[in-house]
């Protein structure tokens, strides 16, 4: 026993087949990708940043009823709301305080219309503060922007909600 | 004015060889990294330039226009001066590398002793800039580093006499010479492996980085440089290990020689032959550091005393016994 250790020892037997390893890895496919240029499959059931979508004909979905500013853990949201001449509730103030908000997605649950949902984009870094106070317009915005997406990934998901 | 010519005539030769130098030093530390990454199947540094090879010139760039900040503890005169010393002493052992027959800058006639005699200065750039930092650990990385370098030199210079024995000469260019017909690596193996990791420890490489043991001592000697300051011995510990790597492929590899005597290697400058084999020492260092552990000290200073030095003594005394009992001792 004592003498083959120490014939290992003296042939670097380990330290050998470490390098026979690396060697083999060396031209082995990479596990990462270039990720500003490259970026990873995620879910349709991911939380990302927030938007307030829209029915086809253009109106707003939110009907005001705050269960998601109820819901909030974090309490970043804030909805003031009143009647309309058509005699809908819409809101007239909905913010996120991104800063606050813990992307916990109890918000899209809660949402009985599906207005509010988190989207696929998570690179909305801001140079300030006040940017990531999120209002209405900007979620509406988002909303637009990201629809085709957001309707999609929403159907996706449907089956396991 | 012939004193001029002469001069900038030398600066010419000295600029000539000091710049391929430096431009491979940040040439290879973009190989190390990428090599490094490729084990970890990782994609290494890629985005600056062609595969990224223009990496290092871009932290480079960084490097100069950060701020240098001089701790207001520290002794500001060692301080500066110690990344300064590691890099000149890195960078004036390249004079005597023979690069061919006579493309060497100073072709002394004890260049190996130069060479060992610089790189034994090398541990006091270390040693004053962990001093003069006046903080804890750069203190203590400096005196590991400083042990740690003093030790391994010792097992080197033991195997560097069994090189000398079979060649009968201080002169690099002789060393290579001698090789013609058989590289030492074949006769000396064991002394090759040992001269390896000793190399390794000896510039402060994984699994012997020790000093910059990032878990215990932060960045060790280098905890409190910034800046210039900071690349500066960023530069000397990569230049010290192209230079272990061209020592190695002199002392072992047939330095400028080709591998075969044949037709249409022997026709190709034998530079190139030179940084073939650099190239393949520094990519064995950076897979080396990708696959080991870090010693503890206690392992490192045992390894190289107990096991390095009696090795390497013994084996001293069996090729002179050998070249003497065959009569075969380069007498000149």
């Amino acid at each position: 026993m004592k003498v083959s250790r120490f014939f290992k020892t003296i042939l670097m037997v380990d330290f050998i087949g470490g390098l026979i390893i690396a060697i083999r890895e060396l031209f082995k496919s990479k596990k990462t990708i270039n990720y500003p240029f490259e970026k990873g499959k995620i879910s349709p059931r991911f939380r990302g940043e927030h938007a307030l979508r829209r029915y086809p004909n253009g109106e707003e979905r939110c009907i005001a009823c705050k269960l998601c500013e109820a819901v909030c853990p974090a309490q970043a949201i804030t909805i003031e709301s009143t009647e309309r001449e058509d005699g809908s509730r819409k809101t007239t103030r909905y913010d996120i305080d991104m800063m606050k908000c813990i992307y916990c997605g109890l918000c899209e649950e809660s949402c009985p219309v599906d207005a509010i949902v988190q989207g696929p984009n998570f690179e909305f870094s801001t140079e300030t503060r006040e940017e990531l106070y999120y209002t209405k317009e900007k979620l509406l915005d988002n909303g637009d922007r990201w629809e085709n997406i957001l309707a999609a990934n929403i159907k996706a998901d449907n089956p396991y909600r | 004015m012939d004193y001029l010519s002469t001069i900038f005539q030398e600066v010419y030769k000295i600029l000539f060889l000091l710049i391929p130098v430096l431009v491979s030093v940040a040439m290879i530390v973009w190989l190390d990294r990428r090599v490094w990454a490729f084990v970890q199947k990782r994609q290494g540094p890629n985005v600056v330039g062609p595969f990224g090879l223009l990496q290092s010139l871009a932290d480079a760039l960084k490097y100069i226009f950060k701020e240098i900040i001089i701790p207001a503890s520290s002794n500001k005169v060692i301080f500066i001066l110690a990344p300064i010393i590691t890099m000149t002493l890195a960078l004036i052992s390249w004079a005597v590398i023979p690069f061919g027959v006579d493309q060497v800058l100073a072709n002394i006639n004890v260049g190996i002793l130069y060479i060992f005699a610089v790189s034994s200065l090398g541990v006091y750039g270390i040693i004053m800039g962990g001093w003069a930092s006046n903080s804890k650990y750069p203190f203590l990385g400096a005196i590991r580093s400083a042990a740690q370098m003093v030790s391994y030199e010792v097992s080197i210079g033991i195997i560097i006499i069994n090189v000398l024995l079979c060649v009968g000469s201080l002169n690099l260019n002789d060393i290579v010479i001698a090789q013609k017909n058989m590289w030492f690596i074949i006769p000396l193996f064991p002394m090759f492996v040992i001269f390896f990791i000793s190399a390794l420890a000896e510039t402060n490489r994984p699994p012997f980085d020790l000093p910059e043991a990032e878990a215990e001592l932060v960045a060790g000697y280098q905890t409190e440089y910034s800046g210039m300051m900071y690349a500066m011995f960023w530069l000397g510990e990569y230049a010290n290990i192209l230079l272990m790597c061209a020592l190695g492929s002199i002392l072992f590899l047939g330095g400028w020689l080709s591998p075969i005597d044949l037709y249409p290697f022997n026709i190709l400058p034998g530079a190139l032959w030179l940084v073939l084999k650099i190239l393949l020492l520094f990519f064995l260092f950076a897979l080396v550091k990708a696959i080991v552990p870090r010693y503890r000290y206690d392992q490192l200073m045992r390894l190289g005393w107990k096991i390095f030095l009696p090795f390497s003594l013994i084996y001293v005394v069996l090729t002179a016994s050998y070249l003497f009992y065959f009569n075969l001792l380069p007498i000149n």
